[in-house]
């Protein structure tokens, strides 16, 4: 509560650009955070387990259900047959997912069938008494070396800009290549799950475990058959999404809310770890062939490049995943004349999704093999390459997209970031200390981050909030973002406190709800406090004209003369405690409680014409690692990494900085030891922490200097001018790749470019050596 | 006859809890979870990898109470007997402050999502209870069994190396240690436990005599140590294993013995004891040590369990195959020994009949002329399962070798010793082209698999690779090792 002492306090505590705690963490670090599997289960929950194929393409010939009907604690077992409405769980309106297999299935571990029993333990050793026979078809597990004619899941998308034929041509230089990156799983530590009590009539609330509640509840309305006023979907907190649960939660939900609805008692779903991997989308790998031309100087003169994605079954979030990866291949560079398309192949595994970046780190990383290769090409350092093709004044500022790049800060964090990480002494002290090591090498690279926000989908783009102030002077906000564990909701909760100019404790932050914000979007390309943040501090600045008005005309000053001061507001030269303010409003019946709105200004896209501008901004950063390998063995560990990121005007500095650290070692997991593996039946071996490798504690750098720099303010007038957080520091570890690369190179005298495609793992590192020793004939 | 108790007793937290029949493989993780409500551990892989359900389990071991960290998803509860556990519920202060370690977490920003908290809550508070100033590498030795997804590790390192400054006198169990053990001691009556729950039963023997007894008179029953692999046997092959005879609790099968001649190790000596009394013996053995699980499955794992298992990739075999170490085994009161190497016949197969076991292991001391290291490769640095794992042992005199023993994991379907590599070895000089020469053979030594661990060719180039490690290593100056430990015998 509101204390005398806080009254007349000279600022509060928890505005916006003060480091603060994640509201969460003491509930964290006590085990008193409920996740949906803590929830107080209603008596009489039953627990729902999918059976799921053995077969990555093949008709179902016979599906034996009996045996799994016997099974003891079974109530009952749901197939498509007994799916209401629709069978379907595609987001994008394709209707190519569905809930449960029906006559033939599309990759190794998709879905067929539900059992619904008292306790998850007998739904699951129930779940495996199925007997299933399959007749199989060709499946086709990776990309194709000729994608040209493969089945593809979305039209592709095409930027065009410049000459391109004609600058690769007349280039003084040109090179071909191609690229392998590899995919990602998310490994959220809490896995899919949903949690459905039925209601009267058509209703039931869903507890799921999503970063979009608003796509679970038309989903569920949509596989029920039931309008979406009926479904209510609720998420206080997750335990990590990372974008795999933007829609790889609906089938969880659906099926839960199925069960619930068919049952008529309260169903959890839970698949465990290795089944969550199994059937659940990933992050899309990519093969890249590029065509580049360039001169002596390291300049680009064009390029052309085919970045074929592995989609898997459906198309899900394929479409704007590769078309996210096209609008990074620039990355920080201008080229001259650009030409890129997609292939967003389908294949028979797991339809793959959104991972933080959406493609943009895939792209990116192709975009800096470019570099790599001019700079092997000219013999020039590739920090030098970089720079000379930064994005610069007019004409060099407009991107292959059409969008001419208005805040462009790279230029001078690489320039502070090559001085403060002591780049070019380090890089001349590891020639020489490789030169005396036989068999430890070491290398470093400085890499750029120039990232696009905005949902490339323009209607995305809008957020809405709730906010209620009691008589007490207490603040309930409510907004359509979800928290994943990134800090929303302590950085909205800080925006509505400085909005008040109350402390933030006095600000309740609720549970993400369908039931007080609706139609919001999935809280996903970095846009969470972007977007609801000013959602939220529009319904505040709504309550606060009322106040003043109220001020007005009780107290008959003009409205400048009313302030919100800390836990307090001045009319006049009276002052009033906040909640006595509050009361006095109240009792004169003002208005209490709004909805806020916002929506991004000035972005359009046009994507069959390949122009507009997608993003109403962009985030910078630079990252300088220094890696050692063992060229015995190909292992390695990261020694060093200093990071200068752009968050523009930071809202929580403590909370912006985890997401540096945290997006940045992600990244470095993705491209050093996280490895997918599939076998030749398309099946997913690396399906659990045992055999998918993400990184420890003791794999973050040796040294690790993180910076936000403190110059940046967002030209664009963002929520108190900061800028999205999530994705961009993620590509900050494409510097990792780039210094391993940069240690096998010096096997061959730096004079081939090692060509080290992610994941870069021991044996990635090894069969690089190898290779560069076998090309220089050493 | 011995005396026969059917119930099975523990603390948790100050509360005594006694089960008469139980599902002999409920693991603590759904026990405390479904049955409990203590909700605040996590199921984050339910296979003792990622650490998300850590808690303490306590228990009188050679007459003294001992904690160590486990993963309560693969500890079945049943084990627990005159055991004390600790979850995250019982950290904070009774008047309801947050404990040190947790005040350390949450000001130091280490938790995003919060759902790995808990474990890593608790993996730092058995540090903590242990030292009060760990360093930095203390810490990420105790959190290689714990994975955050979110944060990057780097401000849960800071709370790390804050947490010691923390009151002491905040935490209650310290503080009630000595009526703990009183407790403890109390349940430890030392006799054999015979439970039957969800139509299947459990024995706990009361000695390894017993045990030998009680295995002998079901030689079908599932011997499980610290359930580091069959507790996946469980949560994710689902069997349903009867009867399952549990031996994590006899600390006469867990004594260790060093004299002149060796050291013994009973088979339920932990990695977490076992490797640290071996690495006395042979330094050279601590990288592995390091590099092999987590804390809490080296807490729990026992060198035995990883021999009996006979797996191909497990980490100890290759090592005590180089050393030359014996194996003991036991059936009723009938002893064999035989080289270790021996009783490795072929993939999924040992040389151990029906009712007999892993009793001791004897690892002999190396001549003084002898080089020996062992070296471990696998797609993360540590907490991952070989891809190869490699030891050589070669006694150098007057610069010819003249004994080698080499033995890999991973390049063949059992724990293997390369022989065509120490016959090329063997009477050679110990340079370099001897070692141009090893290499060769090594790669006709083994022909290994490829799957998602490795190709079959890196597993053979990486192998040449150590060998040739090995070598440089004993002769060259210039260092050939990444060093993330400190504390190697060499480099």
């Amino acid at each position: 509560m509101y204390s005398e002492a806080r009254t007349t306090a000279l600022k509060i505590t928890g505005g916006v650009h003060e480091k603060r705690a994640h509201d969460s963490a003491h509930k964290h670090v006590a085990g008193e955070a409920v996740y949906i599997d803590d929830i107080v289960e209603p008596t009489g929950t039953v627990h729902v387990y999918l059976g799921l194929s053995e077969a990555a393409h093949a008709d179902i010939a016979t599906m034996n259900l009996e045996p799994v009907k016997a099974a003891p604690g079974v109530i009952c077992v749901l197939t498509a047959g007994d799916v209401p409405g629709v069978n379907d769980v595609a987001p994008t309106g394709q209707a190519d997912d569905p809930v449960f297999a029906e006559k033939r299935v599309m990759f190794y571990g998709q879905p067929m069938f539900a059992v619904v029993a008292e306790t998850r333990e007998q739904a699951r050793h129930a779940a495996a008494k199925a007997e299933v026979t399959y007749s199989k078809h060709d499946a086709l597990i990776d990309i194709p070396d000729d994608s040209s004619n493969a089945d593809i899941v979305v039209t592709p998308l095409k930027l065009e800009r410049g000459e391109v034929d004609n600058a690769l041509e007349k280039a003084p230089r040109r090179l071909k290549g191609r690229m392998a990156i590899g995919g990602q799983d998310h490994f959220y530590l809490e896995g899919q799950i949903a949690f459905a009590i039925p209601g009267e009539d058509d209703d039931v609330l869903v507890y799921s475990s999503t970063q979009h509640p608003s796509e679970v509840q038309h989903m569920v309305g949509h596989v029920l058959g039931i309008p979406s006023n009926a479904v209510t979907v609720e998420i206080r907190r997750m335990g990590g999404a990372f974008g795999g649960k933007e829609t790889q939660s609906n089938l969880f939900a659906c099926v839960a809310a199925l069960a619930a609805k068919t049952t008529g008692r309260a169903a959890k779903l839970r698949p465990d770890r290795d089944d969550d991997m199994v059937a659940t989308g990933k992050r899309h790998d990519f093969v890249v062939d590029y065509d580049i031309g360039f001169d002596d100087d390291g300049k680009i003169h064009g390029v052309d490049m085919i970045y074929a994605g592995r989609c898997g079954f459906s198309a899900d979030l394929s479409g704007p995943v590769t078309d996210r990866a096209l609008f990074h291949m620039d990355n920080c560079y201008y080229l001259p004349a650009a030409r890129a398309i997609t292939r967003p192949v389908r294949t028979n595994t797991v339809s793959n999704t959104a991972y933080r970046g959406f493609g943009g780190p895939q792209g990116m990383v192709g975009g800096e093999r470019l570099i790599e290769e001019v700079a092997y090409a000219t013999g020039l350092d590739p920090l030098e390459v970089r720079k000379r093709n930064f994005y610069g004044d007019a004409p060099r500022n407009v991107t292959p997209y059409h969008q001419t790049v208005e805040d462009n800060i790279i230029a001078r964090i690489v320039d502070e970031l090559e001085t403060s990480s002591d780049y070019a002494a380090r890089r001349e002290a590891i020639r020489s200390f490789n030169a005396d090591s036989p068999v430890l090498k070491r290398g470093i690279a400085l890499t750029p981050v120039k990232f696009g926000i905005s949902f490339t989908a323009t209607w995305y783009n809008q957020a809405g909030a709730l906010v209620h102030v009691y008589q007490d002077g207490s603040v309930h906000l409510n907004h359509g973002g979800t928290e994943m564990g990134q800090g929303l909701y302590v950085k909205v909760a800080q925006v509505v406190a400085e909005a008040f100019q109350i402390d933030a404790e006095m600000v309740k932050i609720t549970a993400t709800t369908t039931a007080k914000v609706p139609n919001t979007s999935a809280t996903a390309a970095s846009s969470g406090t972007d977007l609801n943040g000013m959602a939220a501090k529009n319904a505040c600045d709504q309550i606060k004209a009322r106040l003043v008005d109220f001020a007005v005309e009780k107290h008959g000053v003009p409205a400048e003369q009313v302030v919100f001061l800390p836990n307090r507001v001045r009319v006049g030269n009276q002052e009033f405690a906040f909640p006595d303010f509050i009361k006095d409003a109240y009792m004169a019946r003002v208005q209490l409680s709004a909805a806020g709105f916002y929506k991004t200004p000035k972005i359009h896209w046009d994507r069959d014409a390949g122009r507009g501008r997608p993003f109403y901004y962009f985030a910078y950063g630079a990252a300088a690692s220094e890696v050692t390998i063992d060229t015995l063995t190909g292992e390695y560990q990261v020694e060093r990494v200093d990071i200068l990121h752009d968050v523009g005007r930071s809202i929580n500095d403590a909370i912006d900085r985890g997401q540096v650290e945290g997006g940045f070692i992600q990244g470095m997991g993705w491209l050093t030891t996280e490895e997918l593996w599939w076998d030749a039946e398309g099946r997913l071996r690396t399906h659990a922490p045992s055999t998918y490798k993400i990184p420890l504690a003791s794999d973050r750098p040796k040294v690790f200097n993180v910076d936000l720099v403190d110059w940046s303010s967002n030209i664009e007038p963002t929520i108190h001018r900061s800028k999205a957080v999530g994705e961009p520091p993620f590509m900050l570890a494409i510097s990792v790749l780039h210094a391993l690369s940069d240690a096998v190179a010096s096997v061959a005298d730096h004079k081939i470019c090692p060509r080290l495609d992610p994941p870069a793992t021991p044996e990635a590192v090894l069969d690089a050596v190898y290779r560069l020793r076998a090309e220089a004939g050493s | 006859m011995v005396a026969v108790r059917n119930t099975i007793r523990f603390l948790l937290g100050n509360d005594l809890v006694e089960i008469d029949g139980i599902d002999p493989t409920r693991t603590l993780l759904d026990w405390l979870r479904i049955d409990r409500r203590l909700t605040g551990t996590k199921e984050g892989c339910a296979e003792g990898d990622c650490g998300a359900c850590t808690v303490l389990v306590g228990r009188i071991e050679n007459g003294a109470l001992r904690y160590r960290p486990v993963n309560a998803c693969i500890r079945f509860v049943s084990t627990l007997d005159a055991c004390h556990v600790l979850t995250v519920e019982h950290l904070k202060t009774l008047d309801g402050a947050l404990h040190p370690v947790q005040q350390a977490m949450v000001d130091h920003h280490g938790s995003q999502c919060g759902f790995c908290t808990p474990g890593f809550v608790m993996s730092l508070y058995q540090v903590w209870r242990d030292e009060t100033a760990p360093d930095a590498d203390r810490i990420e030795r105790a959190l290689q069994g714990n994975l955050c997804r979110c944060t990057g590790y780097e401000p849960i390192i800071k709370a790390g190396l804050a947490m010691g400054s923390g009151d002491r006198s905040a935490d209650r169990w310290l503080a009630g240690q000595s009526d703990i053990e009183a407790k403890l001691h109390d349940l430890a009556d030392g006799v054999r436990i015979e439970i039957e729950g969800d139509g299947r039963r459990l024995i706990q023997p009361a000695s390894v005599d017993d045990l030998a007894e009680v295995y002998a008179a079901h030689p079908g029953a599932t011997i499980v140590a610290g359930a580091t692999d069959i507790g996946l046997w469980v949560t994710k092959g689902m069997a349903k294993l009867d009867p399952v005879v549990f031996v994590a609790h006899l600390d006469d099968l867990a004594q260790i013995s060093v004299d002149d001649t060796g050291i013994t190790l009973g088979a339920g000596v932990t990695y977490e004891d076992g490797w640290p009394a071996l690495a006395k013996v042979f330094p050279d053995i601590s990288e592995l040590m390091h590099r092999l699980g987590g804390e809490q499955v080296r807490a729990m794992g026992t060198i035995g369990g990883n021999i009996a298992n006979g797996s191909p990739i497990g980490d100890t075999p290759p090592p005590l195959i180089a050393l030359g170490a014996t194996v003991t085994l036991r059936h009723g009161i009938e002893r064999r020994t035989l080289s270790l190497e021996d009783f490795f016949i072929e993939y999924g197969k040992q040389d151990r009949k029906p009712g007999e076991f892993v009793e001791s292991i004897f690892v002999p001391r190396l001549p003084d002329n002898a080089h020996f290291r062992v070296y471990k490769i696998s797609k993360r640095f540590e907490e991952d399962i070989s891809a190869v794992c490699g030891a050589f042992r070669v006694d150098v005199e007057d610069g010819k070798v003249t004994n080698a023993r080499i033995a890999f994991g991973g390049m063949a379907g059992t724990p293997h010793r390369a022989k065509g590599t120490e016959v090329a070895l063997t009477g050679a000089a110990w340079d370099t082209a001897s070692i141009d020469k090893a290499v060769a053979a090594l790669a006709e030594d083994y022909s290994p698999l490829t799957d998602w661990r490795a190709s079959a060719t890196y597993r053979v180039r990486s192998a040449e690779g150590l060998l040739r490690r090995f070598f440089l290593e004993t002769t060259a100056a210039s260092s050939t090792r990444l060093v993330r430990e400190r504390r190697l015998a060499h480099v």
